[in-house]
Protein backbone atom coordinates (compact mmCIF):
# COMPACT_ATOMS: atom_id res chain seq x y z
CA UNK A 1 0.00 0.00 0.00
CA UNK A 2 1.69 3.46 -0.74
CA UNK A 3 0.02 6.64 -0.38
CA UNK A 4 1.24 9.79 -1.45
CA UNK A 5 1.64 11.68 1.63
CA UNK A 6 -0.12 14.88 1.89
CA UNK A 7 1.21 18.64 2.82
CA UNK A 8 -1.18 19.31 5.11
CA UNK A 9 -4.75 18.00 7.32
CA UNK A 10 -7.15 20.39 7.29
CA UNK A 11 -10.31 18.39 7.89
CA UNK A 12 -11.55 14.67 7.94
CA UNK A 13 -13.72 14.83 4.80
CA UNK A 14 -10.91 14.66 2.04
CA UNK A 15 -9.31 11.54 3.29
CA UNK A 16 -9.24 8.87 1.52
CA UNK A 17 -10.15 5.67 3.99
CA UNK A 18 -6.98 4.41 3.36
CA UNK A 19 -5.13 6.98 4.84
CA UNK A 20 -7.34 7.24 7.67
CA UNK A 21 -6.42 3.60 8.32
CA UNK A 22 -2.90 4.28 7.70
CA UNK A 23 -2.75 6.88 10.15
CA UNK A 24 -4.53 4.70 12.74
CA UNK A 25 -2.08 1.71 12.13
CA UNK A 26 0.62 3.97 12.58
CA UNK A 27 -0.90 5.55 16.12
CA UNK A 28 -0.75 2.26 17.40
CA UNK A 29 3.21 1.73 17.05
CA UNK A 30 3.62 5.29 18.27
CA UNK A 31 1.31 4.34 21.85
CA UNK A 32 3.84 1.25 22.18
CA UNK A 33 6.80 3.92 22.04
CA UNK A 34 5.75 4.89 25.30
CA UNK A 35 6.09 2.05 27.35
CA UNK A 36 10.09 2.15 26.17
CA UNK A 37 12.59 3.71 28.49
CA UNK A 38 13.35 6.27 26.02
CA UNK A 39 9.98 7.86 24.64
CA UNK A 40 11.49 9.88 21.95
CA UNK A 41 12.45 8.76 18.94
CA UNK A 42 14.59 10.93 16.40
CA UNK A 43 12.26 11.15 13.25
CA UNK A 44 11.86 14.83 12.77
CA UNK A 45 15.22 15.98 14.57
CA UNK A 46 16.25 19.28 13.32
CA UNK A 47 12.60 20.25 12.15
CA UNK A 48 10.76 22.53 13.24
CA UNK A 49 6.98 22.68 14.89
CA UNK A 50 5.37 26.33 15.19
CA UNK A 51 2.13 26.03 16.88
CA UNK A 52 -0.11 29.29 16.23
CA UNK A 53 -3.13 29.48 19.02
CA UNK A 54 -5.25 32.56 18.72
CA UNK A 55 -7.89 30.93 20.71
CA UNK A 56 -6.80 29.64 24.15
CA UNK A 57 -6.26 26.15 24.92
CA UNK A 58 -3.70 24.06 27.37
CA UNK A 59 -4.83 20.57 26.06
CA UNK A 60 -4.69 20.31 22.84
CA UNK A 61 -1.56 22.35 22.17
CA UNK A 62 0.44 20.48 25.66
CA UNK A 63 -0.72 17.48 23.04
CA UNK A 64 0.86 18.34 20.22
CA UNK A 65 3.73 20.06 21.75
CA UNK A 66 4.36 16.60 23.78
CA UNK A 67 3.83 14.62 20.37
CA UNK A 68 6.44 17.02 18.49
CA UNK A 69 8.79 16.75 20.87
CA UNK A 70 8.68 12.70 21.31
CA UNK A 71 9.53 13.04 17.67
CA UNK A 72 12.61 14.92 17.86
CA UNK A 73 11.11 18.22 16.51
CA UNK A 74 11.84 21.87 17.68
CA UNK A 75 9.15 23.56 18.97
CA UNK A 76 8.07 26.97 19.23
CA UNK A 77 4.92 28.22 20.44
CA UNK A 78 4.03 31.96 18.99
CA UNK A 79 2.58 33.52 21.43
CA UNK A 80 -0.29 35.03 19.63
CA UNK A 81 -1.51 37.22 23.17
CA UNK A 82 1.55 38.69 23.47
CA UNK A 83 2.69 38.86 19.71
CA UNK A 84 1.86 41.92 17.18
CA UNK A 85 -1.35 39.81 16.11
CA UNK A 86 -2.69 41.80 19.05
CA UNK A 87 -1.44 44.90 17.48
CA UNK A 88 -3.33 44.43 14.59
CA UNK A 89 -0.94 42.39 12.20
CA UNK A 90 -3.12 40.74 9.67
CA UNK A 91 -3.12 36.74 9.31
CA UNK A 92 -2.06 37.11 6.09
CA UNK A 93 1.13 39.48 7.31
CA UNK A 94 1.54 36.91 10.09
CA UNK A 95 1.89 33.97 7.57
CA UNK A 96 4.87 36.63 5.64
CA UNK A 97 6.53 36.34 9.14
CA UNK A 98 6.39 32.56 9.44
CA UNK A 99 7.81 31.46 6.07
CA UNK A 100 10.70 33.94 6.84
CA UNK A 101 11.06 31.77 9.75
CA UNK A 102 11.02 28.91 7.89
CA UNK A 103 9.32 26.29 10.05
CA UNK A 104 8.34 23.35 8.84
CA UNK A 105 4.80 22.42 10.82
CA UNK A 106 2.36 25.27 11.51
CA UNK A 107 -0.33 23.74 14.44
CA UNK A 108 -2.83 26.57 14.04
CA UNK A 109 -6.30 26.74 16.08
CA UNK A 110 -8.34 30.02 15.36
CA UNK A 111 -11.89 31.10 16.17
CA UNK A 112 -12.73 31.43 12.19
CA UNK A 113 -13.84 28.91 10.02
CA UNK A 114 -10.94 28.24 7.09
CA UNK A 115 -8.32 30.19 8.84
CA UNK A 116 -6.17 27.00 8.97
CA UNK A 117 -6.67 26.12 5.27
CA UNK A 118 -5.99 30.16 4.60
CA UNK A 119 -2.48 29.42 6.11
CA UNK A 120 -1.98 26.47 4.02
CA UNK A 121 -2.77 27.61 0.64
CA UNK A 122 0.31 31.01 1.72
CA UNK A 123 2.71 28.69 3.15
CA UNK A 124 5.03 26.10 2.60
CA UNK A 125 5.18 24.49 5.58
CA UNK A 126 2.80 21.08 6.40
CA UNK A 127 -0.61 22.85 8.31
CA UNK A 128 -2.17 21.09 11.10
CA UNK A 129 -5.59 22.29 11.49
CA UNK A 130 -5.76 22.11 15.80
CA UNK A 131 -9.89 23.56 15.45
CA UNK A 132 -10.84 26.76 13.31
CA UNK A 133 -13.86 27.98 14.68
CA UNK A 134 -17.20 25.96 14.14
CA UNK A 135 -15.61 23.60 11.33
CA UNK A 136 -13.17 21.03 11.88
CA UNK A 137 -10.95 19.65 14.21
CA UNK A 138 -9.36 16.60 12.68
CA UNK A 139 -6.95 15.11 15.02
CA UNK A 140 -9.28 15.21 17.54
CA UNK A 141 -11.32 13.22 15.24
CA UNK A 142 -8.47 10.44 14.51
CA UNK A 143 -7.98 10.38 18.23
CA UNK A 144 -11.21 9.52 18.96
CA UNK A 145 -11.59 7.14 16.09
CA UNK A 146 -7.83 5.65 17.48
CA UNK A 147 -9.51 5.10 20.77
CA UNK A 148 -12.80 3.68 19.74
CA UNK A 149 -10.57 0.63 17.27
CA UNK A 150 -8.60 0.09 20.79
CA UNK A 151 -12.00 -1.44 21.99
CA UNK A 152 -13.72 -2.30 18.36
CA UNK A 153 -11.24 -3.38 15.91
CA UNK A 154 -14.42 -2.98 13.28
CA UNK A 155 -16.67 -0.38 14.54
CA UNK A 156 -19.11 -1.49 11.60
CA UNK A 157 -22.64 -0.88 13.08
CA UNK A 158 -21.45 0.01 16.16
CA UNK A 159 -23.78 2.71 17.71
CA UNK A 160 -22.50 6.25 18.95
CA UNK A 161 -24.25 9.08 20.01
CA UNK A 162 -23.11 12.66 20.15
CA UNK A 163 -24.53 14.73 22.75
CA UNK A 164 -24.77 18.18 23.34
CA UNK A 165 -23.78 21.68 21.63
CA UNK A 166 -23.49 20.93 17.85
CA UNK A 167 -23.86 23.56 15.99
CA UNK A 168 -20.47 25.22 17.70
CA UNK A 169 -19.20 22.11 17.63
CA UNK A 170 -16.25 21.26 14.92
CA UNK A 171 -15.60 18.09 17.52
CA UNK A 172 -19.16 16.71 16.72
CA UNK A 173 -18.50 17.74 12.88
CA UNK A 174 -15.40 16.24 12.59
CA UNK A 175 -15.69 13.28 14.51
CA UNK A 176 -19.12 12.09 13.71
CA UNK A 177 -17.56 12.30 10.08
CA UNK A 178 -14.85 9.99 10.88
CA UNK A 179 -17.22 7.31 13.04
CA UNK A 180 -19.60 7.88 9.97
CA UNK A 181 -16.98 6.80 7.70
CA UNK A 182 -15.19 3.76 9.50
CA UNK A 183 -18.84 2.06 9.19
CA UNK A 184 -20.47 3.30 12.73
CA UNK A 185 -23.99 4.41 12.89
CA UNK A 186 -23.94 8.22 14.54
CA UNK A 187 -26.68 9.84 16.24
CA UNK A 188 -26.70 12.99 18.10
CA UNK A 189 -28.72 14.66 20.84
CA UNK A 190 -28.79 18.40 22.10
CA UNK A 191 -31.05 21.61 22.58
CA UNK A 192 -33.03 22.13 18.93
CA UNK A 193 -31.08 25.77 19.07
CA UNK A 194 -28.20 23.82 19.25
CA UNK A 195 -29.02 20.92 17.13
CA UNK A 196 -28.24 22.18 13.02
CA UNK A 197 -30.02 21.40 10.15
CA UNK A 198 -27.72 18.70 8.42
CA UNK A 199 -28.17 17.77 4.75
CA UNK A 200 -26.28 14.47 6.04
CA UNK A 201 -29.16 11.72 5.93
CA UNK A 202 -26.98 9.03 7.78
CA UNK A 203 -26.98 11.24 11.08
CA UNK A 204 -29.86 10.30 13.31
CA UNK A 205 -31.92 12.94 15.63
CA UNK A 206 -32.64 11.97 18.82
CA UNK A 207 -34.91 14.81 21.29
CA UNK A 208 -34.82 13.16 24.30
CA UNK A 209 -32.26 11.00 26.71
CA UNK A 210 -34.85 8.44 27.07
CA UNK A 211 -34.81 7.98 23.64
CA UNK A 212 -30.67 7.49 23.10
CA UNK A 213 -30.91 4.91 25.72
CA UNK A 214 -33.51 2.63 23.64
CA UNK A 215 -31.66 2.87 20.91
CA UNK A 216 -29.26 1.14 22.79
CA UNK A 217 -26.15 3.06 21.86
CA UNK A 218 -22.76 1.71 22.34
CA UNK A 219 -20.76 5.12 23.04
CA UNK A 220 -22.06 8.08 24.74
CA UNK A 221 -19.77 11.01 23.31
CA UNK A 222 -20.36 14.04 25.41
CA UNK A 223 -19.37 17.74 23.91
CA UNK A 224 -18.13 20.15 26.04
CA UNK A 225 -20.47 23.06 26.51
CA UNK A 226 -18.84 25.77 25.55
CA UNK A 227 -20.00 28.75 27.57
CA UNK A 228 -17.64 30.94 25.55
CA UNK A 229 -18.90 30.26 21.96
CA UNK A 230 -22.85 30.64 23.70
CA UNK A 231 -21.51 34.48 24.21
CA UNK A 232 -25.00 36.08 25.20
CA UNK A 233 -27.44 34.13 23.47
CA UNK A 234 -30.11 32.09 25.40
CA UNK A 235 -29.76 28.05 23.61
CA UNK A 236 -31.18 27.13 26.92
CA UNK A 237 -32.55 28.78 29.94
CA UNK A 238 -29.33 27.53 32.36
CA UNK A 239 -26.84 25.29 33.13
CA UNK A 240 -28.93 23.06 35.45
CA UNK A 241 -31.39 22.76 32.72
CA UNK A 242 -29.32 21.27 30.04
CA UNK A 243 -27.34 19.23 32.84
CA UNK A 244 -31.29 18.10 33.64
CA UNK A 245 -32.05 16.67 29.98
CA UNK A 246 -28.68 16.48 28.02
CA UNK A 247 -26.36 15.33 30.64
CA UNK A 248 -25.14 12.38 32.32
CA UNK A 249 -27.12 12.54 35.58
CA UNK A 250 -26.49 9.64 38.39
CA UNK A 251 -29.89 8.19 37.00
CA UNK A 252 -28.74 8.15 33.33
CA UNK A 253 -25.44 6.91 34.56
CA UNK A 254 -26.97 4.22 36.32
CA UNK A 255 -28.49 2.60 33.34
CA UNK A 256 -25.63 3.61 31.08
CA UNK A 257 -23.05 1.43 33.55
CA UNK A 258 -25.57 -1.21 34.09
CA UNK A 259 -25.46 -1.24 30.09
CA UNK A 260 -22.08 -1.51 29.69
CA UNK A 261 -22.22 1.88 27.45
CA UNK A 262 -18.70 3.53 27.08
CA UNK A 263 -18.31 7.71 27.68
CA UNK A 264 -16.14 9.69 25.96
CA UNK A 265 -15.39 13.70 26.16
CA UNK A 266 -12.61 15.89 24.30
CA UNK A 267 -12.28 17.42 27.52
CA UNK A 268 -11.66 19.27 29.55
CA UNK A 269 -15.06 18.53 31.77
CA UNK A 270 -17.73 20.57 32.84
CA UNK A 271 -18.80 18.45 35.86
CA UNK A 272 -22.38 18.66 36.90
CA UNK A 273 -23.07 20.22 33.37
CA UNK A 274 -22.47 17.52 30.79
CA UNK A 275 -21.92 14.61 33.42
CA UNK A 276 -21.63 13.98 37.17
CA UNK A 277 -18.63 13.55 39.56
CA UNK A 278 -18.76 9.66 39.34
CA UNK A 279 -18.06 9.36 35.61
CA UNK A 280 -15.42 9.76 35.93
CA UNK A 281 -14.07 7.16 37.81
CA UNK A 282 -16.12 4.74 35.64
CA UNK A 283 -14.18 1.90 33.86
CA UNK A 284 -15.76 2.28 30.74
CA UNK A 285 -15.14 6.15 30.87
CA UNK A 286 -12.54 6.58 27.97
CA UNK A 287 -11.60 10.32 28.41
CA UNK A 288 -8.46 9.54 30.18
CA UNK A 289 -7.10 7.41 27.09
CA UNK A 290 -8.52 9.93 24.51
CA UNK A 291 -5.32 12.03 26.40
CA UNK A 292 -3.10 9.63 25.88
CA UNK A 293 -3.70 8.20 22.68
CA UNK A 294 -4.35 12.25 21.51
CA UNK A 295 -0.33 12.18 21.42
CA UNK A 296 0.29 9.45 19.77
CA UNK A 297 -2.29 10.37 16.94
CA UNK A 298 -0.42 13.72 16.69
CA UNK A 299 2.70 11.97 16.54
CA UNK A 300 1.12 9.99 13.61
CA UNK A 301 0.21 12.67 12.02
CA UNK A 302 3.17 14.67 11.66
CA UNK A 303 4.69 11.77 10.91
CA UNK A 304 2.15 11.72 7.72
CA UNK A 305 2.37 15.27 6.58
CA UNK A 306 5.36 16.43 4.43
CA UNK A 307 6.38 20.05 4.31
CA UNK A 308 6.74 21.15 0.68
CA UNK A 309 4.60 18.50 -0.85
CA UNK A 310 1.88 19.86 -3.69
CA UNK A 311 -1.13 21.28 -1.84
CA UNK A 312 -4.15 19.15 -2.22
CA UNK B 1 19.28 2.11 -28.18
CA UNK B 2 20.56 0.36 -25.74
CA UNK B 3 20.95 -3.26 -25.78
CA UNK B 4 17.89 -5.05 -23.28
CA UNK B 5 19.20 -5.61 -19.73
CA UNK B 6 19.85 -9.09 -18.62
CA UNK B 7 17.81 -10.87 -16.88
CA UNK B 8 18.54 -10.79 -13.01
CA UNK B 9 21.18 -12.85 -12.16
CA UNK B 10 20.23 -15.95 -9.68
CA UNK B 11 22.64 -15.47 -6.52
CA UNK B 12 20.98 -18.38 -4.03
CA UNK B 13 18.53 -20.54 -4.50
CA UNK B 14 16.13 -21.78 -1.42
CA UNK B 15 18.80 -24.57 -1.07
CA UNK B 16 21.60 -21.47 -1.04
CA UNK B 17 19.21 -19.87 1.55
CA UNK B 18 19.19 -22.58 3.29
CA UNK B 19 23.05 -23.31 3.87
CA UNK B 20 23.80 -19.47 4.39
CA UNK B 21 21.44 -19.91 7.50
CA UNK B 22 23.45 -22.83 8.47
CA UNK B 23 26.58 -21.10 7.96
CA UNK B 24 25.56 -18.05 9.72
CA UNK B 25 24.15 -20.20 13.00
CA UNK B 26 27.49 -22.63 12.99
CA UNK B 27 29.49 -19.03 12.97
CA UNK B 28 27.65 -17.68 15.81
CA UNK B 29 27.27 -21.11 18.20
CA UNK B 30 31.19 -20.86 17.60
CA UNK B 31 32.11 -17.70 18.55
CA UNK B 32 29.63 -18.11 21.26
CA UNK B 33 30.04 -21.26 22.79
CA UNK B 34 28.48 -20.67 26.48
CA UNK B 35 25.54 -18.77 26.12
CA UNK B 36 23.20 -17.78 23.14
CA UNK B 37 23.49 -13.85 22.30
CA UNK B 38 20.10 -12.74 21.67
CA UNK B 39 18.91 -12.10 18.21
CA UNK B 40 17.43 -9.47 16.74
CA UNK B 41 16.28 -9.43 12.98
CA UNK B 42 15.74 -5.76 11.15
CA UNK B 43 12.42 -5.50 9.72
CA UNK B 44 11.22 -6.69 7.05
CA UNK B 45 13.43 -9.84 6.25
CA UNK B 46 16.41 -9.95 9.41
CA UNK B 47 13.23 -10.80 11.28
CA UNK B 48 12.42 -14.12 9.49
CA UNK B 49 16.08 -14.49 9.08
CA UNK B 50 17.05 -14.46 12.92
CA UNK B 51 14.29 -16.67 13.38
CA UNK B 52 15.62 -19.04 11.30
CA UNK B 53 19.04 -19.03 12.61
CA UNK B 54 17.67 -19.38 16.40
CA UNK B 55 15.38 -22.80 14.99
CA UNK B 56 19.25 -23.82 13.55
CA UNK B 57 21.25 -22.31 17.23
CA UNK B 58 18.33 -25.01 19.17
CA UNK B 59 19.26 -28.00 16.50
CA UNK B 60 23.04 -27.37 17.61
CA UNK B 61 22.98 -27.32 20.96
CA UNK B 62 19.39 -28.49 22.54
CA UNK B 63 20.72 -28.12 26.10
CA UNK B 64 21.25 -24.22 25.88
CA UNK B 65 17.32 -23.91 24.87
CA UNK B 66 16.23 -21.00 22.47
CA UNK B 67 17.75 -17.71 22.35
CA UNK B 68 15.85 -14.77 23.00
CA UNK B 69 14.26 -12.59 19.81
CA UNK B 70 13.29 -9.43 19.11
CA UNK B 71 13.08 -6.97 15.89
CA UNK B 72 13.26 -3.40 15.19
CA UNK B 73 11.53 -1.37 12.96
CA UNK B 74 14.32 1.37 12.26
CA UNK B 75 11.07 3.69 10.09
CA UNK B 76 11.32 6.01 12.86
CA UNK B 77 15.78 5.81 12.76
CA UNK B 78 15.77 6.99 9.17
CA UNK B 79 17.64 9.96 8.12
CA UNK B 80 15.71 10.58 5.30
CA UNK B 81 11.76 10.99 5.70
CA UNK B 82 11.64 14.00 4.61
CA UNK B 83 12.77 12.87 1.17
CA UNK B 84 10.20 9.51 1.11
CA UNK B 85 7.00 10.56 -1.27
CA UNK B 86 4.66 8.11 0.21
CA UNK B 87 3.59 7.22 4.02
CA UNK B 88 5.82 4.60 5.66
CA UNK B 89 3.42 2.27 7.25
CA UNK B 90 5.20 1.03 10.31
CA UNK B 91 5.51 -2.01 11.67
CA UNK B 92 6.81 -1.64 15.43
CA UNK B 93 9.79 -2.87 17.22
CA UNK B 94 9.75 -5.87 19.84
CA UNK B 95 12.37 -6.31 22.43
CA UNK B 96 10.42 -7.80 25.57
CA UNK B 97 13.84 -8.76 27.11
CA UNK B 98 16.50 -6.42 29.03
CA UNK B 99 18.76 -4.91 26.60
CA UNK B 100 21.08 -3.95 29.41
CA UNK B 101 24.87 -5.97 29.64
CA UNK B 102 22.99 -8.12 26.80
CA UNK B 103 25.55 -9.99 24.26
CA UNK B 104 23.19 -8.74 20.76
CA UNK B 105 23.38 -9.59 17.00
CA UNK B 106 21.79 -7.81 14.77
CA UNK B 107 20.22 -9.68 11.83
CA UNK B 108 19.50 -7.98 8.20
CA UNK B 109 19.25 -9.78 4.69
CA UNK B 110 21.90 -7.50 2.70
CA UNK B 111 24.43 -5.22 3.77
CA UNK B 112 24.41 -2.21 1.47
CA UNK B 113 25.25 1.56 2.35
CA UNK B 114 25.44 0.76 6.32
CA UNK B 115 22.45 3.56 7.02
CA UNK B 116 19.96 0.67 7.98
CA UNK B 117 22.62 -0.46 10.83
CA UNK B 118 23.41 2.59 11.65
CA UNK B 119 19.75 3.18 12.27
CA UNK B 120 19.46 -0.20 14.38
CA UNK B 121 22.39 0.66 16.38
CA UNK B 122 20.76 4.06 17.45
CA UNK B 123 17.15 2.52 18.08
CA UNK B 124 18.77 0.13 20.03
CA UNK B 125 20.49 2.23 22.46
CA UNK B 126 17.14 3.57 23.32
CA UNK B 127 16.27 0.07 24.60
CA UNK B 128 19.24 -0.34 26.85
CA UNK B 129 22.84 -0.27 26.90
CA UNK B 130 23.96 -3.57 25.44
CA UNK B 131 27.17 -5.62 26.26
CA UNK B 132 27.96 -6.06 23.01
CA UNK B 133 26.19 -5.91 19.18
CA UNK B 134 27.56 -8.00 16.47
CA UNK B 135 26.08 -7.56 13.00
CA UNK B 136 24.65 -10.80 10.84
CA UNK B 137 23.81 -10.44 7.06
CA UNK B 138 22.62 -13.17 4.85
CA UNK B 139 24.36 -11.03 1.91
CA UNK B 140 27.22 -8.47 1.85
CA UNK B 141 26.66 -6.37 -1.71
CA UNK B 142 29.68 -3.96 -0.94
CA UNK B 143 28.44 0.09 -1.36
CA UNK B 144 29.40 1.42 2.27
CA UNK B 145 28.70 4.73 2.87
CA UNK B 146 29.20 4.66 6.80
CA UNK B 147 32.15 2.56 8.72
CA UNK B 148 29.91 -0.58 8.83
CA UNK B 149 31.00 -4.10 8.91
CA UNK B 150 29.13 -7.18 9.27
CA UNK B 151 30.58 -10.22 12.17
CA UNK B 152 28.89 -12.90 9.76
CA UNK B 153 28.38 -12.69 6.50
CA UNK B 154 26.33 -15.62 4.32
CA UNK B 155 27.81 -14.76 1.07
CA UNK B 156 30.06 -11.67 -0.20
CA UNK B 157 28.62 -10.31 -3.79
CA UNK B 158 30.41 -7.02 -4.99
CA UNK B 159 27.85 -5.18 -6.77
CA UNK B 160 27.70 -1.11 -8.75
CA UNK B 161 25.61 1.57 -6.40
CA UNK B 162 22.37 1.27 -8.94
CA UNK B 163 22.33 -2.39 -8.94
CA UNK B 164 19.12 -4.23 -7.95
CA UNK B 165 19.92 -6.62 -4.52
CA UNK B 166 16.84 -8.85 -3.90
CA UNK B 167 16.40 -11.27 -1.28
CA UNK B 168 12.99 -13.32 -0.92
CA UNK B 169 12.40 -15.20 2.16
CA UNK B 170 9.24 -17.60 2.37
CA UNK B 171 7.68 -15.88 5.53
CA UNK B 172 7.48 -12.36 3.56
CA UNK B 173 7.44 -13.29 0.07
CA UNK B 174 6.50 -16.78 -0.78
CA UNK B 175 9.90 -18.26 -1.56
CA UNK B 176 13.12 -18.27 -0.91
CA UNK B 177 15.37 -16.88 -3.36
CA UNK B 178 18.18 -13.91 -3.59
CA UNK B 179 19.04 -12.03 -7.13
CA UNK B 180 20.92 -9.79 -8.47
CA UNK B 181 20.28 -7.52 -11.34
CA UNK B 182 21.09 -4.50 -13.04
CA UNK B 183 19.20 -1.14 -12.59
CA UNK B 184 16.93 -1.64 -15.52
CA UNK B 185 15.28 -4.29 -13.92
CA UNK B 186 14.27 -2.30 -10.62
CA UNK B 187 11.13 -2.54 -10.49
Amino acid sequence: MSIPRRKDLLSIAPLASEEIELVLANAAHFKALFQRRVKKVPTLRGRHVLTLFYEPSTRTLSSFEIAASRLSADVTNFSVSTSSVVKGESILDTIETLEAMQVDYIIVRHSASGVASLIARHSKASVLNAGDGWHAHPTQALLDAFTLREIWPDLTGRRIVIVGDLLHSRVARSTSTIFHRLGAEVAVLGPGTLVPDTRWDWLRKFRTFDEVMQWRPDVVYLLRIQSERLGADPFFPSLGEYHRHYGVTDERFARIAAEGVYIMHPGPVNRGVELVDAVMSYDRCLINQQVENGIATRMACLHWLQPGAPPA
Amino acid sequence: MLPPAPAPHLLLDADGIEAVVARLAEAIAARHPRSWPALIGIERRGVPLAQRVAARLVALDPARGAPLLGSLDISLYRDDLAALPTVPQLRGSRIDFDVDGAQVILFDDVLYTGRTIRAALDELADFGRPARVELAVMLDRGCRELPIHADYVGLVHATAPGDYVRVRLAETDGADAATVGQKEDAR
